[in-house]
């Protein structure tokens, strides 16, 4: 087969940072290429290169395309051809309708005039080759993240796409959803079209992936063909760390004491529309060193049960009871919450995690400014000190703790955030989604973390949509649907199917 | 491990110059610039500019632009924009000629007064801003309209005046020489060498300190030049000053509030948090920051500010008319955009603020001794303006 792309010693360099060093790519026609490697390694960068985000002259090394070398001044010019990429963030717009945004900046026009019986007729074909079940004038703000990654990609196929690049498409999906965008990229594949597939997921990649490469620090250091012979998970997380890893989850024993954090007759009603309630009178506690999970599918609940308990943060008309160590606080404000010894890691980390335009130590700080200053004044080289020992523990990638938050990587971004809540001192971290978008070393680095709070006679909850997440490392798991908790299980009870039995049965009873 | 070399490999451009320079380069070309523009319009009016009268008058000229633009700045930092400052400032000098000139109030409880006032006011216009997510932009042009008109009404249209002399001394008055300098007011020479000397000692603790901890990058050539300029500036200045009629009260007034803004901005926890907020508002707010008490106190102050600035410019007119403050909002606004700060919230800095305040007071004086029209010295403002915003905007992009 011949190679549809090539990418020859691609170095791109930021002030200060070498993010790729010579790295070579090359995809064949109609195959499906994953990219792996640790979070900062450089894919993202890799794939802004090949785009044209990143234009010809602000790297070096070239692309061939189809034979021939090509220069890209802007995206424009790449997607031209047929190369269209799916960022890591989305980038619909949220309060268009689905047939808006699938032909945002190739509308079907003539003469600058709209011709809407046009776009409505493609949208409904693109949107049935997606597998997406939704009115072409449905706004994107109304429908979840899973549906949204499918109009991107139907915006892709608006467009006559020959190369699809997705960077970690699946990082916020839920299995059926990814599974669905799995096999749609099977067919994809049977048509013809060849796709880059970054991912942080191995076991989709074992799944779909025709040829591996793995990027490590900015270089490529393999290429695997799984066609030619099956490539277990283990030999690609060697690749991409450079060692061995034994065990997914570090080893712990459990040892679990008092409840600390109690939450009684708890119910939210939902932002916008106080009539609907979103959380229906649940109890929740959880006990000194104690690892608690809640799973449960997209839009069960969780965030918002989370974000109510952090200060109402979430919702209105909230009613219940928190009691933190058998006495009741007072969670009216994020600000008690936190003194309270409450902290919630974001799932978005982009919104509502970090102040982009800061540096790493300012971020790091934010939530307990108190602990580096005095009388109100920051201590700087206190600050300096705490920002660089959470680098350190956390293994933060960054050129130094002045680098502004923009510019990390995802994964990097995401430790921020949490160091950002460890240096609160918090007695009871919610995570929610901790590991999204985050590297199998880096997972294991912030899983020992949860460990040490336990370990601390700290509670840790931990909202995850990756079962293997919860089945690996929690004490006992709560399994939310519509707003209620519909099962509970132990660590060593619960299964992948026990779970999903429980949310499917619940769906059921509701309907 | 492979991470940590990865991140301990790091920028080794560490004490680099160009290094530096690139990181620093807004910075110190804001400095630069003000520089070019003096040393052109001290060559174009034949040396007029830097003659102590001149230079006295500037300062005098521009105290109030500058003094509004450091709560200008925070209000911007925040996510914000003030527009009615001007209206602001005029209404209260009006304020402060009703009550000394017509009803005899001692000029230090109608000073409280009017600053309280100005405070209130502000806090009227955050309220909306803060608690009700009223954009700002709004809030402040409907205050624009309500101020300018109760000024007219406050003074029924006429000028007011003049103020009662000890209060004409907040803008016309110097600090008294204990020395009885005839030539040379040497109180005000010393107090500009203490101060010039006070800040090479703070920057060289600044770098010990910084070198201890291993986190100074700056070169060390830079580091001498730059304190030399600065103390000669602050000497040389000085030294004018105080061949004319020394110090000016309000140049120390000024001079205190920079130092107090410049400290509350970098160092403490609610410039911290003000620079959080404008960054991004949500995250803040779900790291426990009050997001919209600080919103609210940014326009507390900067109602204040403009209080202050009000009773400054009154007390330099000797009068109060009705007209006083109009277009005051742009040059303060347009201040701190030629300072850096950006549009978006959550960056910006009090030094860049008064910087760009001086640029535009330069340029306004330096043209008006050339003769220019204030028709095309308005035309020429606007254009610096884009200019300097255009230059930080490529900077960042590239
Ligand atoms: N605009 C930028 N300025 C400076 N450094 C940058 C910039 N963009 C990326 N980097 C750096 O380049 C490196 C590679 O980043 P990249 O986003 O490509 O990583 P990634 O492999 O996609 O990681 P992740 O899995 O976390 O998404 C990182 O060290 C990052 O900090
Ligand atoms: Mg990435």
């Amino acid at each position: 087969m011949n190679a549809i792309l090539e990418m020859r010693g691609i170095t791109k360099t930021f002030p200060g940072v070498k993010a790729l060093e010579n790295v070579n790519l090359t995809v064949k026609a109609g195959e499906i290429h994953a990219i792996v490697g640790e979070n900062g390694a450089g894919k993202s960068t890799l794939m802004k290169v090949l785009s044209g985000v990143y234009p010809h002259g602000s790297y070096s090394g070239e692309i061939i395309y189809e034979g021939e070398e090509r220069r890209f001044a802007d995206i424009a010019d790449s997607e031209k051809i047929g190369i269209i990429i799916i960022h890591q963030e989305l980038a619909l717009v949220p309060l268009l309708s689905i047939a808006e945004n699938l032909f945002l900046g190739n509308e079907q026009a003539k003469h600058g005039i709209i011709d809407w019986n046009l776009a409505f007729r493609r949208t409904q074909e693109l949107l049935r080759k997606v597998g997406l079940k939704e009115s072409p004038n449905t706004l994107v703000t109304n429908i979840g993240v899973g549906k949204q990654q499918l109009v991107e990609i139907a915006k892709a196929l608006a467009k006559e796409v020959k190369l699809l690049i997705l960077d970690e498409p699946t990082a916020s999906l839920n299995e059926t959803d990814s599974d669905a965008l799995l096999d749609l990229l099977l067919e994809f594949k049977a048509h013809g079209i060849s796709s880059i597939l970054i991912s942080h997921k191995l076991n989709e990649i074992s799944k779909v992936a025709d040829t591996i490469t793995v990027i490590r620090d900015g270089s490529t250091v393999d290429t695997l063909d799984c066609r030619a012979e099956a490539i277990s998970e283990d030999r690609v997380i060697r690749a991409m760390v450079g060692r061995d890893m034994a065990h997914r989850f570090p080893k712990r024993t459990p040892d679990i004491g008092a409840p600390i954090l109690e939450v009684r007759d708890w119910v939210v009603h939902h932002q916008i529309h106080a009539e609907r309630r979103v959380i229906k009178n649940i109890n929740l506690t959880v006990h000194r060193g104690e690892v608690l999970g809640i799973a449960g599918l997209m839009g069960a609940g969780r965030t918002e049960f989370a974000m109510s308990v952090f200060g109402r943060s979430y919702g209105q008309r909230i009613s219940g009871k928190v009691l933190m160590d058998g006495r009741e606080i007072d969670v009216s404000t994020i600000g008690r919450a936190v003194d309270n010894g409450i902290a919630y890691v974001t799932e978005d980390r982009k919104h509502y995690g970090l102040v982009l335009g800061e540096d790493i130590k300012k971020n790091v700080t934010l939530a307990n400014l108190g602990g580096v200053s005095s009388g109100g004044v920051i201590d700087d080289l206190k600050e300096l000190k705490v920002a660089n020992s959470f680098r350190q523990k956390l293994r933060i990638r960054c050129s130094s703790v002045f680098q502004q938050t923009v510019n990390l990587s995802g994964g990097n971004q995401q430790k921020v955030v949490l160091s950002k809540w460890l240096f609160a001192q918090p007695k009871v971290l919610i995570l929610d989604e901790p590991t999204r978008g985050i590297d199998v070393g880096a997972k294991y680095e912030i899983y020992t973390i949860i460990n040490e709070l336990a370990a601390e006679g700290k509670a840790v909850v931990m909202i995850s949509s990756e079962m293997p997440e919860l089945l690996g490392m929690c004490d006992r798991i709560l399994v939310m649907n519509e707003g209620v908790f519909v099962a509970e299980f132990s660590g060593a009870e619960a299964t992948q199917e026990k779970i999903m039995r429980a949310i499917v049965k619940a769906g059921e009873r509701a309907a | 491990m492979s991470n940590e070399a990865a991140a301990d490999k790091g920028p080794n451009a560490k004490k680099s110059y160009t290094g530096f320079l690139g990181n620093n380069l807004r910075d110190y070309g804001m400095m630069l610039s003000l520089f070019a523009i003096m040393i052109f319009f001290q060559i174009m009016t034949d040396g007029t500019l830097m003659r102590p009268v001149n230079l006295t008058n500037l300062v005098l000229q521009n105290s109030y632009i500058i003094i509004m633009a450091l709560g200008m700045l925070l209000v911007i930092v925040a996510g914000h924009i003030d527009l009615s400052v001007g209206s602001v400032a005029g209404f209260i000098g009006g304020l402060a000629a009703v009550m000394m000139v017509q009803y005899n109030v001692h000029f230090i409880p109608a000073t409280i007064i009017c600053l309280v006032a100005g405070g209130l006011i502000g806090a009227a216009q955050g309220y909306w801003i803060a608690f009700h997510k009223i954009p700002s932009f709004i809030v402040t042009l409907a205050g624009m309209l309500v101020f300018k008109g109760l000024t007219l009404a406050l003074l029924a249209g006429q000028s007011v005046g003049p103020f009662p002399q000890t209060f004409q001394k907040l803008s016309s008055g110097f600090i008294p020489d204990v020395f009885g300098g005839e030539t040379l007011r040497l109180t005000s020479m010393l107090i500009a060498a203490l101060l010039a000397a006070a800040l090479v000692i703070a920057n060289l603790r600044h770098r010990s300190n910084q070198q201890a901890h291993g986190v100074e990058d700056e070169p060390y050539a830079f580091f001498i030049g730059k304190n030399v300029v600065f103390a000669g500036a602050i000497l040389y200045i000085g030294y004018l000053m105080a061949t004319y009629r020394g110090l000016p009260n309000v140049l120390v007034v000024m001079f205190a509030l920079i130092l107090f803004y410049t400290f509350v901005t970098n160092r403490t926890t609610v410039g911290r948090r003000v620079y959080a907020l404008g960054g991004n508002e949500k995250a803040a707010r779900l790291s426990g920051i009050k997001t919209d008490r600080l919103t609210f106190f940014t326009f507390v102050n900067m109602g204040v500010l403009a209080a202050l600035a009000g009773l400054i410019f009154a007390a330099r007119l000797n009068t109060a008319t009705p007209k006083a403050g109009l277009g005051f909002e742009l040059d303060v606004i347009a201040a701190c955009f030629i300072g850096g700060a950006s549009a978006y919230g959550g960056v910006g800095k009090v030094m860049g603020a008064v910087i760009g305040a001086f640029i535009m007071g330069v340029m306004n004086n330096g043209m008006s001794i050339l003769g220019i029209g204030i028709d095309y010295q308005q035309v020429i403002k606007g254009l610096v303006l884009l200019a300097a915003v255009f230059i930080d905007v490529y900077h960042k992009n590239k």
